[in-house]
């Protein structure tokens, strides 16, 4: 694991894109074909599973180190990170075992077959012989959370080089549910047949945010409908059956049940890129409908009931078997229209319509009538743009809406972990009801390191008191916190739930007695509820 | 009636410093007082407005450039005085040059205040040396067991390695660190022979400071707006952390960048400095120093000043020590942009 731990390191210790390809694009060149396997596997978050409890190895690094648990535990919050914390807390190791990474892997599916005393002893083992990163990187891997700051993007950069392949052919060939226990890197890389694999999707183009709107030319060369708020996701049919794949390659096909009788009304090498809603009575639902579904392993008949899913079409990849990615939007969005023209209304599908006008003053009027739709802005598309692969710029941009926004006050924060470690960067919110102040949310982004790093100095000279690691602090910093929605809780105190709420701005100039109110967020609630 | 009266100990914890009553003095105190032993020159330790100013003198030349012009007097290490009937002697701390443990001996009774200390002989500060006491006043600015330092040679070989490699490229090297001492230790530690040396003002004036008591460095090239950049390619540069990340770096170009802190043992704090490289280095003892510095004592009662106190002391209250946290304003080695050493 030696080679792959220097690998870490050189990714870990530059912040220069051609110095991560290059080092990977090396380490591509020079490893063995099991080894690039797993590295790959890694870098595209197909990680081991978790062999052993954090609460085990934590006692049984106190044990091996000789030292008190509550001294680890002590540790664990300034370094932040856990198996980091373990491979420093350790005493040095005596002597090196060098195993390749695939070989400590599959150590490491040996060790989780095995009885509780016999996976201690093989761990201490491990333990006692990798110097500091490799016992840093076997221990992430033991936890189930090996995580590297490279984007699969990057790797693919690297790959392509590597083997000398067209990007794009790599990163279709990485789509898709393998991991090394059911492919080898022959059939992955070196094969030319991508459609191999029936369920294999093909990569999602990504849209950037808009940048600026004058620069677009003309509104006639842009293809525009709504950006629709639910999960993106990609439908595809091939020899009687269908899978269906969120962005994050996630396969949602049981999630979903009710597509399963697409089958029956799309034909076979159908590939569609759209969003999955909950929709009733012809219109879409709130997010939250659709968020009561996510993360469920079985849909029970009430869910099905009360928030139906559709897949709301708005491209169209693959149709008659063939990859149509290349074609004109216009050219795919005209097939799409035919074969959706041809299913029937009670299928769990519908085309996302055109939006019209004449000038961008126009679409800007649309776009403003969003929220009325669950809709999250628009979506612009140039008429006659292929279907790339991941985020590029210049054909697609999404517009959104602006956020929703309230000014409150800071009264808890608590550390970060990992590169946040030892920064105060998570923070309670609350706003006035009457003369008390009620915590309606938390936030973590938003803020740059400098203002972490202000932020932080002040939470350690005013901390009032300390519960665990959160520390509460006087009510005297306003923030704007966005957020996209709004919803009803009855676990939270202030009886509601934001989604994806940050802090937008650091409001020096406002003082606490201005801030919002709790009815000020309960009349969102019924606004946007 | 008979009452037992304790005998008051030899220091004492004020809203000023620690202060010793008998002797009428205070050490490293923080707000102006008439008379201040220093145990070494940082900022957070050797503070302006003092009537009167005892330190070492490897010391006092640095003191002197950073205070003005101060009533300072001079001891050398292992010599001793008297205040009222109070023994004083300063004893190597080994943290940086001159820098000192403070002795007080009053009928029989030993305390050391040990202000900033490390362990390790860094080839530029006189090197520690275990004072036995009854009392020792200890730092633990890196008391967790998860800091544990790179050994010097190593140490020298991955900066080195680091330097070379980019002189061959024609790129920079950038080095952020502290100008008192930090920068001196990395000057004598690194192979002059690989290129130019390059500094910054603040670290220049500390090296002719030392240069001038008769400390050898290397031979350094300070950075004005006169200097030909371009012709000093691959070049070391030895910069403050404020100045690696100001405009003042952005004129040598291409440049690789480093810091060298004890800090840089942690993972999340290298990638929040976003730095190339990050040199575990320095001038406080790790956890292994700590330990073995304070057994070395033989003291029963441990103060445990700046940095993870309550954790530390505990740990010695399960090791037999009588060990007490004592509030100070003393930084030790800083996290973030901080200038305290």
């Amino acid at each position: 694991m030696k080679d792959f731990a220097n690998l870490f390191t050189t990714l870990d210790q530059t912040t220069k894109t051609t110095a991560k390809v290059n080092a990977m694009a090396a380490y591509f060149r020079t490893a063995t074909d099991a080894d690039k396997l797993w590295c790959i596997a890694l870098f595209s978050g197909r990680r081991p599973k978790r062999v052993i409890t954090t609460t085990l190895l934590r006692e049984w690094a106190a044990e091996q180190a000789g030292l008190p648990l509550w001294l680890f535990e002590e540790s664990y919050p300034i370094v932040g990170d856990l198996a980091e914390t373990i491979s420093l807390f350790l005493p040095p190791a005596v002597g090196h075992v060098d195993r390749p990474l695939s070989g400590w892997i599959a150590e490491l599916q040996r060790l989780s077959a095995l009885d509780e005393a016999q996976r201690k002893a093989g761990i201490l083992h491990a333990w006692s012989v990798l110097p500091q990163t490799e016992r840093f990187l076997f221990t992430k891997l033991l936890t189930g959370g090996f995580r590297i700051g490279v984007s699969q993007k990057l790797m693919t950069r690297a790959l392509a080089r590597a083997t000398d392949q067209d990007e794009a052919v790599l990163t279709h060939k990485l789509m898709g549910k393998w991991t090394p226990d059911t492919t080898t890197w022959n059939a992955l890389i070196e094969s030319n047949d991508p459609t191999a694999d029936l369920s294999r999707p093909y990569p999602f183009y990504l849209a950037y945010g808009l940048e600026d709107l004058d620069k677009l030319g003309p509104v006639s060369d842009w293809f525009i409908d709504r950006k629709w708020d639910g999960i993106r996701g990609q439908l595809i049919i091939r020899d009687g059956q269908h899978h269906l794949w969120s962005r994050g390659e996630d396969l949602m096909t049981d999630r979903f049940p009710e597509l399963a009788q697409l089958i029956d009304v799309l034909p076979n090498g159908t590939v569609i890129d759209g969003e999955i809603l909950a929709f009733k009575n012809e219109k879409p639902m709130s997010f939250n409908a659709l968020q009561k579904r996510i993360g469920r392993k079985t849909v029970p008949k009430s869910v099905l009931k009360d928030a139906p899913a559709i897949l709301m079409a708005y491209d169209l990849l693959e149709y008659d078997g063939q990859d149509i990615r290349d074609k004109p939007l216009e050219t795919r969005r005209s097939v799409l229209e035919t074969l959706l023209n041809s299913t029937p209304k009670s299928a769990p599908l519908r085309l996302s319509a055109q939006v019209t006008g004449d000038t961008w003053d126009d679409i800007a009027n649309i776009r403003a009538t969003s929220r009325d739709h669950h809709a999250e802005g628009l979506m612009l598309k140039r008429r006659d743009s292929p279907y790339l692969s991941g985020r590029k710029k210049g054909d697609w941009w999404k517009w959104k809406i602006d956020p929703l926004t309230i000014d409150a006050v800071m009264i808890y924060a608590q550390a970060g972990s990992g590169r946040r470690a030892n920064l105060f960067t998570d923070f309670t919110f609350a706003v006035k009801n009457g003369t008390d102040l009620v915590p309606f949310t938390k936030a973590y982004s938003g803020l740059t390191d400098a203002e972490f790093r202000q932020i932080t100095a002040w939470v350690k000279k005013n901390t009032q008191q300390r519960f665990g690691p959160v520390r509460q602090v006087p009510a005297e910093h306003v923030f704007e916190i966005a957020f996209e929605g709004i919803q009803p809780s009855p676990r939270h105190k202030s009886g509601i739930a934001l989604r994806f709420p940050r802090m937008l701005r650091w409001r020096h100039d406002k003082p606490v007695d201005d801030i919002n109110t709790l009815d000020d967020l309960k009349q969102m609630l019924a606004t946007y509820g | 009636m008979h009452y037992l009266v304790p005998m008051a100990d030899l220091l004492s914890f004020t809203p000023n410093g620690i202060y010793c009553e008998i002797g009428d003095f205070y050490i490293d105190p923080w707000r102006p007082v008439p008379r201040a032993l220093i145990t070494h020159g940082h900022a957070d330790h050797a503070r302006p407005g003092h009537g009167h100013y005892l330190a070492t003198q490897t010391a006092a030349p640095v003191m002197r450039h950073r205070l003005g012009d101060i009533a300072l007097d001079t001891v050398s290490y292992g010599e001793t005085l008297s205040r009222n009937g109070v023994s004083i002697s300063f004893h190597p701390a080994g943290h940086v040059p001159g820098s000192a443990q403070i002795r007080l001996e009053h009928k029989g009774e030993i305390w050391v205040c040990s202000g900033d200390y490390k362990t390790v002989d860094d080839g530029l500060s006189e090197p520690f040396e275990p004072v036995k006491c009854h009392a020792f006043i200890t730092e633990s600015t890196f008391g967790l067991p998860v800091f544990k330092w790179t050994p010097q040679d190593t140490l020298a070989q991955q900066i080195n390695d680091w330097w070379a490699s980019n002189a061959a490229n024609g790129t920079f090297s950038m080095l952020g660190c502290y100008a008192l001492g930090k920068a001196q230790r990395l000057l004598r530690t690194v192979d002059p022979s690989i290129g130019p040396i390059l500094t910054h003002g603040a670290i220049e004036n500390t090296n002719q400071i030392l240069r001038a008591q008769g400390i050898a460095l290397p031979d350094t090239t300070l950075v004005t707006p006169e200097l030909d950049v371009a012709a000093q390619k691959g070049a070391l540069v030895l910069a403050t952390p404020s100045a690696l990340n100001s405009t003042w770096s952005r004129r040598f170009k291409p440049h690789s960048t480093a810091f060298a802190s004890g800090w840089m043992a942690l993972r999340g704090v290298r990638r929040r400095r976003a730095a190339d490289r990050g040199f575990i280095v320095s001038d406080h003892a790790d956890w292994t120093g700590l330990n073995a510095a304070i057994a070395q004592t033989s003291a029963e009662r441990v103060f445990v000043t700046h940095g993870y106190t309550s954790v530390f002391s505990k740990w010695l209250a399960e090791q037999g020590y009588d060990a007490q946290v004592v509030q100070t304003e003393f930084d030790g080695e800083t996290l973030e942009t901080g200038e305290a050493e």
